[in-house]
């Protein structure tokens, strides 16, 4: 049996399809779209925070300045953040397909 | 002061839109457009209103504008015609939807091509499934006290509505108007408050955002369900209209149905020139009857068909074509209220005026004698009729 909330029925809705608070890209889990996922690797990180600067899904979590993790639930797999790792010769940031992972 | 004033539609309806004093008219006015914005542009120059005029560059853009001041909060307007009217058509439907209460007074014109800015209804026909509320005007006076009607209905409702003369025959012809003072309409519209409005800085919301699957269907409903709740507003706020200016204006008009036998449903100025039929045949004793459709969205199906039982044949005229093989719309419409509400009439269609040809009082005294055929025989042998189209 599912947990999921059933979504609201036509009468519940505001009208218009106006979203009557802001910062609601966040209910969104927008990760279910990704094809490969970004694995960071903290041993690697250099915590020079491009990714952060860089990713368009504001999916790079950070902790008293530092990375911290990546939210799964947001990034859509788009790759920049890997792209924008300036670590070398093995990037901090690697894009790993998602069937990999499972 | 209550003044009787000798003006156009257009002059009616631009001095309708001044006693509204809106907050923003968002308009391109040059053909196809009438003079209705150009002379209400000329009571900006003038400090006449307060309205901010924003000339755009296609109607296209007028649209867009006119959605965008409403969805910040603004009381917005604008008018268009014809050409102006389709080139609007994808932000028609999405001012409707976004339940954008603007206000628009249309001058009924044909659509190109070919090229022609004469009366028809082929205009607001085409867009009438595009959500806005439609009310039809048969004369400047009742487009006038329409248009202040509508800013009620409209922001009431949350929804558009479209206010329409015929293009020439109403825009361009001169009547006596009763207007009313200034403080009169404003009082009756009363100040506006939006619900959402984007300009709330403390209260931000996002309108337009995307729907998918998941939610469309839904908003879609509930939009549908907006309009099925439309009609009762129409009638409270005609009700209020009477009791403050005197004149009562309902969904239809029934002009000498009481004991017909046969009649004819027309929209637009078409009215004034079927009366006149009306009454020569009345003198003649036979009995006929008119129905003018005044508010065609909502479609009142119900009280058509209520107020078509008592007939023996019905003939729908329509200032627009089909152009699908069977019949024109407001025939099509009327047929299926007829049919659904167990009505079994005789019904024909006659399509007339397209492209401003003018249709006579002879002409429809030639539609109530085919009727009276048609009661004699119990069968309409042609179920749509040409009227002035040379063979």
């Amino acid at each position: 049996m599912s947990d999921k909330k059933q979504p609201e029925g036509w009468k519940q809705l505001p009208i218009g399809g106006a979203i009557l608070e802001g910062g609601t890209a966040k209910k969104y889990k927008t990760g279910d779209w990704r094809n490969i996922r970004p694995v960071w690797n903290k041993d690697k990180c250099i915590n020079c925070l491009r990714c952060w600067i860089y990713c368009p899904d504001s999916s790079i979590i950070l902790k008293d300045g530092k990375v911290a993790g990546i939210d799964l639930e947001h990034c859509k797999g788009c790759g920049i953040c890997s792209q924008e790792c300036p670590v070398k010769p093995e990037k901090a940031i690697k894009m790993v397909s998602e069937k990999e992972t499972k | 002061m209550r003044k009787k004033l000798a003006i156009t539609g257009n002059e009616a309806m631009a001095y309708a839109m001044k006693q509204i004093n809106p907050d923003v008219v968002a308009a391109y006015p040059i053909t196809p457009a009438t003079e209705i914005v150009q002379i209400f542009s000329q009571y900006v120059a003038d400090g006449e209103v307060d309205t901010e005029f924003v000339a755009v560059e296609s109607e296209h853009s007028a649209m867009s504008a006119t959605i965008g001041a409403s969805a910040a909060g603004s009381r917005a307007m604008t008018a268009t015609s014809s050409q102006g009217l389709a080139l609007m058509w994808e932000m028609l439907y999405i001012a409707s939807a976004l339940r954008l209460p603007i206000v628009m007074p249309e001058v009924n014109r044909s659509l190109s091509a070919p090229i022609n800015i004469h009366a028809d209804h082929s205009d607001t026909m085409g867009a009438r499934d595009s959500g806005w509320i439609q009310i039809y005007c048969e004369n400047s006076q009742e487009a006038y006290d329409s248009l202040i009607q509508a800013v009620r209905i409209a922001e009431e409702c949350l929804l558009p509505i479209m206010v329409t003369i015929d293009g020439f025959i109403i825009s361009h012809a001169m009547e006596a108007v009763e207007t009313f003072d200034n403080k009169e309409v404003q009082d009756f519209i009363g100040k506006y408050k939006p619900v959402h409005p984007l300009l709330d800085i403390e209260h931000p919301i996002t309108i337009g955002a995307i729907d998918f699957t998941d939610y469309y269907f839904e908003h879609k409903r509930s939009q549908i369900e907006a309009m099925n709740n439309v009609m009762p507003v129409i009638m409270k706020i005609s009700e209020e209209f009477k009791k403050t200016f005197g004149r009562s204006y309902g969904l239809f008009e029934e002009y000498m149905m009481k004991d017909a036998e046969t009649a004819i449903v027309v929209i637009g100025s078409t009215a004034g020139t079927a009366k006149a039929a009306v009454n020569n045949l009345r003198k003649q004793g036979k009995k006929v009857g008119l129905l003018k459709i005044r508010v065609f969205r909502p479609f009142p199906a119900k009280e058509i068909s209520e107020a078509l039982s008592k007939l023996k044949a019905v003939a729908i005229l329509d200032r627009s074509a089909g152009v699908n093989a069977y019949t024109a719309p407001l025939f099509t419409e009327i047929s299926s209220a007829l049919y659904t509400h167990g009505n079994n009439s005789k019904a024909v269609n006659y399509v007339y005026g397209l492209g401003g040809r003018d249709i006579f009082v002879e002409d429809i005294e030639n539609v109530y004698k085919d009727l009276e055929k048609i009661v004699t025989t119990g069968k309409v042998e042609n179920l749509i009729n040409y009227i002035g189209v040379r063979e």
